[in-house]
């Protein structure tokens, strides 16, 4: 049994992972901005799993408080065992083209709050020679496609991170998992994605998070499918792939 | 953010109809609050579509999907009352809380229903003779009405949309959530008595004697079998087992079973389900079930179809239609029973098999369906339209006999019939408009019914 925080944690991804999690019998620190919406989620989970459910506020662009949210989190809990990034923002291609707010909102909070909350959390980790580091990427990130290039390039610079970091951390006994999910039925894709094969039940996604966590995996696909298509795409010459309209 | 419509052709457990309409899958209260007052339309419920027609179903306009609302809010341990969300699957109650020694108090013939779709429904289980509906179980429940207000409906507090919501097919508003009490059992298992009878008045003695002694009660009719078989059946009665009454071998008592789950991959050609299949099915059913105590466990009871997925597509890519009646005690029951059983074994595109059951008295729900007497239902398979008019025979046998058909498995009553089945409707109309008096919500069953423009 662990002490899992979940940051990001109303996400129907985040809130099936916690299901599975909590199955475990893992109890879970869930974060959002705003912790009225996660009343729901947490009496769900108590009684369900009979588990102990705590609730923190969690601004990801506020960087100058991660230190000591991250350090009140600890103190309360007694001791963490293991922190997983789920939050993200994507914004429209086509907008973030001319407009460098949309961009720089998704760089921010997509790559540098990452930055700076999992380099506390490392910290933490490293000390202790225990724990799990766990960030949502995505296959977005795995090559640059005109279609979303900018919200890609920013799970790109999160991807390489958590690489490093699994280079830095896996000799202290800290694994560092990096998830990436293809399309998930979220609110994001519902009624934009139509019935394709491709899409996966956030059920299916958040098990594969757990399951992954148990067994230590380093770098996940879910579902598992996507590791052969990402596989094929990265192989595509540059010279084909930009004539591609992806 | 407003979240996004699918255009879908939807249709109900029985695949027929099949009507093109925007589903939305909102997932906080929030956004059904912005949907109703942003847009247009009409709207209706859906919980998973385990109706059998068009409860749920709005042609060319708005359906809400609500199985994303599937939180559980508040569990009190002492006295088994429950909360959650409307989206809440009684299976998922089953898997969380008989571990616990509770269980369901009303379940229906199939554990994929929603919390909002067994109010809705007002549906009843194998003990409606001795305990009535779901609703008997609630003790109150939220309710969004079409202006955006959250009403909290009780048999105390706005009583008068309490009783309009329970078997209110979602016209009133959506149900958000509900509070219902749970049951105490000391296993996860049934001790049944099967029992066969040779006919339909053998059925009936049967049913007569000895319906008290059991909390559960159900007869599986072979509707082929004619003359002196008419209506011969195997009678299945019981009650939750006590821990002593268990097998040793069974070493966790209230652990619900992992079964495998068998899937349906195609729509069955329409030859396979006839007239001798279906006869041979049927005689084999009844030789098999010897009289015989067995103890069970409570899913194969209960809900034996649900362990194969998509069963429906058995009965073909047209379809079939469910047909649920209920004959009033006082009317001569047994008489309306045996003459709709001889149309069915003289029309031969018959139903596989019927449930016979006894109801109890009838509760408060404007629209709900049990009567004190006895039910009948049928799957009939929809081979053509031919179908309707022989339905449209059994309809008025049924209002002969001072019955009604079970609007959760309706496709095609007529509003005329509909009225005279459902005697409380204008007190209905008055309740629906005065929460909406726009008629935002409706759907293709309350448009064929005359319940909405
Ligand atoms: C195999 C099988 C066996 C069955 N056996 C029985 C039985 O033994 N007894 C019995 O009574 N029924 C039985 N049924 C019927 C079933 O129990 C009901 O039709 C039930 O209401 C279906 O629930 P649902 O969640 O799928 O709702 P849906 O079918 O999606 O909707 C049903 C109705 O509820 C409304 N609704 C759904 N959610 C809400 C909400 N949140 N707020 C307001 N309105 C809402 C819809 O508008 C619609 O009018 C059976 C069905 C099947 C498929």
């Amino acid at each position: 049994m662990a002490k899992i925080l979940i940051l990001g944690a109303t996400s129907s991804i985040a809130q099936s992972t916690a299901q599975k999690l909590a199955e475990n019998g893992h109890d879970l620190i869930l974060t959002s901005r705003n912790t009225e919406d996660l009343n729901t989620l947490k009496r769900d989970l108590s009684i369900r799993h009979q588990i102990d459910v705590k609730l923190k506020p969690f601004d990801a662009l506020d960087f100058d408080h991660h230190e000591a949210f991250f350090s009140n989190v600890v103190e309360e809990t007694g001791g963490l065992d293991g922190i997983l990034l789920m939050y993200g923002a994507m914004a429209d291609q086509k907008v973030a083209e001319t407009d460098f707010e949309a961009s720089r909102q998704m760089i921010d909070v997509n790559y540098t709050s990452a930055v700076s909350i999992l380099n506390i959390a490392a910290n933490y980790f490293e000390k202790k020679r225990h724990g799990i580091i766990c960030a949502v990427s995505s296959v977005a990130g795995d090559r640059g496609r005109k279609s979303n290039y900018i919200y890609g390039s920013t799970k790109a610079g999160l991807s390489t991170y958590m690489e490093g970091l699994r280079n830095r951390l896996h000799e202290k006994g800290v694994q560092v998992m990096t998830v990436k999910p293809g399309m998930v039925d979220t609110k994001m894709t519902y009624g934009v994605v139509k019935d394709s094969p491709l899409l996966a039940d956030p059920d299916k996604v958040g098990k594969d998070i757990a399951d992954g966590i148990q067994k230590k995996k380093d770098v996940l696909y879910t579902p598992w499918f996507w590791l052969i298509i990402m596989l094929v795409i990265k192989l595509i010459p540059e010279k084909l792939f930009k004539r591609m309209n992806l | 953010m407003l979240s996004k419509p699918v255009k879908q052709a939807l249709s109900g457990w029985g695949q027929y109809p099949v009507e093109s309409c925007y589903v939305y899958r909102p997932e906080m209260i929030k956004e059904l609050q912005t949907l109703l007052s942003e847009r247009d339309g009409s709207f209706i419920s859906y919980g998973v579509g385990r109706s059998y027609g068009d409860t749920a179903l709005n042609k060319g306009g708005n359906v809400i999907r609500m199985d994303r609302f599937n939180h559980f809010l508040d569990f009190n341990e002492e006295t088994g009352m429950l909360t959650c969300e409307s989206g809440v699957l009684l299976e998922e109650i089953i898997d969380v809380f008989l571990p616990r020694g509770f269980y369901l108090p009303v379940t229906p013939g199939t554990k994929f229903v929603t919390v909002g779709g067994a109010i809705a429904n007002d549906v009843h289980g194998k003990n409606l003779h001795k305990d009535g509906t779901f609703s008997e179980y609630v003790q109150s429940f939220e309710l969004l009405t079409a202006n955006g207000e959250v009403l909290l409906c009780s048999r105390e507090e706005n009583a008068d949309v309490f009783w309009a919501t329970v078997g209110g097919i979602g016209l009133t508003g959506i149900i958000l959530t509900a509070t219902f009490q749970l049951i105490r059992v000391e296993s996860a298992y049934i001790d049944v008595t099967y029992e066969r009878a040779r006919n339909i008045d053998e059925a009936f003695e049967k049913f007569i004697a000895h319906d008290d002694d059991y909390k559960y009660s159900v007869a599986w009719i072979d509707c082929l079998a004619s003359g002196d078989s008419l209506g011969r059946s195997v009678l299945m009665r019981g009650d939750h087992a006590k821990r002593e009454d268990l097998p040793a071998s069974i070493m966790e008592p209230l652990k619900p079973a992992n079964k495998l789950k068998a899937t349906m991959p195609i729509h069955a050609p329409s030859f396979v389900l006839n007239h001798w299949s279906i006869a041979a099915f049927n005689e084999l059913y009844y030789t098999v079930n010897k009289d015989a105590d067995k103890i069970v466990e409570q899913s194969s009871f209960f809900h034996p179809l649900d362990s194969i997925n998509d069963w429906n597509k058995l009965y073909g890519k047209k379809g079939f239609v469910q047909y649920q009646a209920v004959f009033p005690k006082n009317e001569n029951p047994k008489a309306g029973i045996t003459k709709m059983l001889e149309m069915l074994s003289k029309k031969k595109t018959a139903s596989f098999l019927a449930v016979l059951k006894s109801s109890g008295p009838a509760n408060d729900g404007l629209l709900s369906f049990p009567m004190e007497g006895y039910t009948l239902a049928l799957d009939i398979p929809l081979k053509d339209d031919s179908l309707f008019p022989f339905l449209r025979e059994l309809d008025e046998l049924v209002v002969s006999h001072g019955g009604r058909v079970y609007l959760a498995k309706d496709s095609s009553l007529p509003q005329d019939t509909f009225r005279k089945m459902y005697p409380k409707w204008e007190e209905f109309l008055t309740v629906k408009r005065k929460v909406d008096p726009n008629d935002r919500f409706s759907s293709s069953m309350s448009r064929r019914l005359g319940l909405t423009d």
